[in-house]
């Protein structure tokens, strides 16, 4: 297992004060709240301040952790000490998991888990219910899928103790799902305790960009580049939705930057979203003699300044 | 040790979820007076005049996580957890708009 360095994890001296070590933690503990923190890896952070916290803030297994000696790097491999057995027989096993390996091993049976003291307190063994995010495709949303994640959650191993474990899980994503939202999974968090039920798990859905379109809200975006002359005459295009092309008019004497709007062509659910074109209009380029006489004559033949009617 | 299960179709917790005051307390593993005090500290806004005939929407669920696990991690009273709450999906909002912003600017 690897070695945890509780000092470097909350930033603090390893002479630091109860008081310090606590002033560093509350700091921490609010910069990586997954809940307030956009940094990628909060979640695992906040886990780990959490441990090193609540393994220093004891000045009984503070001083354990001590007795390892300042030899250890973070990360670097662990082994307990020979004798380290009965050296912790002091330490009540508290409680579940949450925790990793390093601190089970070094303090007994675990710490506690966010999430638990609310089921302590009116004296639920329900299991913990786990929170992820999962980031999937606009096409996996509009239609729906299935997914297998990889979540690390604490299990109960023969004996009773409370163990984080790697879990596979496939997940069935509903059609209709939008950025942001939240899919419960009932009973698919971590198990109950004395024969309680599991816990439920919540999935917050991000969407990974899309090369065409983006969502925002029930709506769906596409940037359409098309032509001058396509512009100015107008014309009939193919035009890719996530439920597949159709076919669309795109007015005479459009401009660039227009939105026209493809109805019900957004996400499916109760109120149906829209598909929005955004038109662009990308300039041909004159390369050869004939191509450049085209727009002189153009430029004779129909004399406009974009710059006049603006004012500029 | 890995499992491989097979699970039910995921809910999606929108508006469609109706929960009564006892649904969204238990899902939470909470006593319903503190659902009750959410509410009447405005962090949660359930349709209906009298606890008993109060429905909460699929985003309360989760705006009531949110909420225990502040209470929880960060030692935050009621009116902070409100407040967090608030300043919260505020920043959640002016995020996606710069997203969006930045999309029209860049495009």
């Amino acid at each position: 297992m690897e070695f945890k360095d509780y000092y470097k994890i909350l930033g603090v001296d390893r002479k630091a004060s109860q008081d310090e070590i606590k002033r560093a933690y509350k700091k921490l503990a609010r910069k990586y709240h997954p809940d307030v923190s956009k940094e990628p890896d909060a979640e695992a952070r906040f886990k780990d301040i959490n441990e090193a916290y609540h393994a220093l803030k004891d000045p009984e297994k503070r001083k354990a952790y001590d007795q390892l000696g300042s030899q250890w790097k973070q990360g670097q491999e662990f082994h307990p000490p020979p004798g380290w057995e009965s050296a912790r027989q002091g330490f009540s096993a508290e409680d579940r998991g949450g925790f990793s390996d390093f601190f089970s091993e070094i303090f007994g049976a675990g710490g506690p888990g966010r999430g638990f003291h609310y089921e302590q307190r009116n004296f639920r063994m329900r299991g913990q219910d786990l929170h992820a995010a999962i980031e999937i495709t606009l096409e996996d949303a509009f239609h729906g899928a299935s997914r297998t994640l990889s979540l690390q959650a604490p299990d109960i191993d023969e004996q009773g103790h409370v163990r984080e474990r790697t879990r596979q899980l496939n997940v069935q994503i509903p059609k209709g799902v939008r950025e942001g939202q939240h899919i419960r999974l009932a009973g698919q968090g971590g198990p109950g305790m004395g024969g309680g039920q599991a816990g439920d798990l919540y999935l917050a859905v991000q969407f990974a960009p899309h090369p065409l379109f983006h969502a925002e809200g029930r709506d769906i975006f596409l940037e359409l580049p098309i032509t001058p002359w396509e512009a100015a005459l107008g014309t009939r295009l193919s035009i890719p939705t996530l439920g597949g092309r159709v076919e669309m008019k795109i007015p005479p004497g459009s401009q660039s930057g227009r939105k026209l709007r493809l109805k019900g062509r957004g996400f499916p659910g109760n109120q149906q979203g829209d598909q929005y074109l955004i038109l662009r209009i990308e300039t041909p380029p004159a390369n050869t003699e004939e191509e450049k006489a085209l727009y002189r004559k153009m430029a004779e033949t129909m004399p406009y300044n974009p710059r006049k009617v603006r004012g500029i | 040790m890995a499992e491989n299960r097979m699970i039910p179709l995921g809910e999606i917790l929108d508006e469609s979820i109706e929960l009564s005051l006892t649904d969204l307390a238990q899902r939470c593993s909470v006593q319903t007076e503190f659902v009750i005090a959410m509410v009447y500290e405005g962090v949660l806004e359930p349709q209906g005049s009298e606890p008993e005939e109060w429905h909460f929407a699929g985003q309360d669920l989760i705006r009531l996580r949110r909420a225990l696990r502040l209470q929880e991690d960060l030692d935050v009273n009621l009116p902070g957890v409100a407040l967090a709450l608030d300043l919260l999906e505020e920043l959640d909002d002016l995020r996606s708009r710069i997203r969006s912003l930045e999309r029209q600017m860049f495009e």
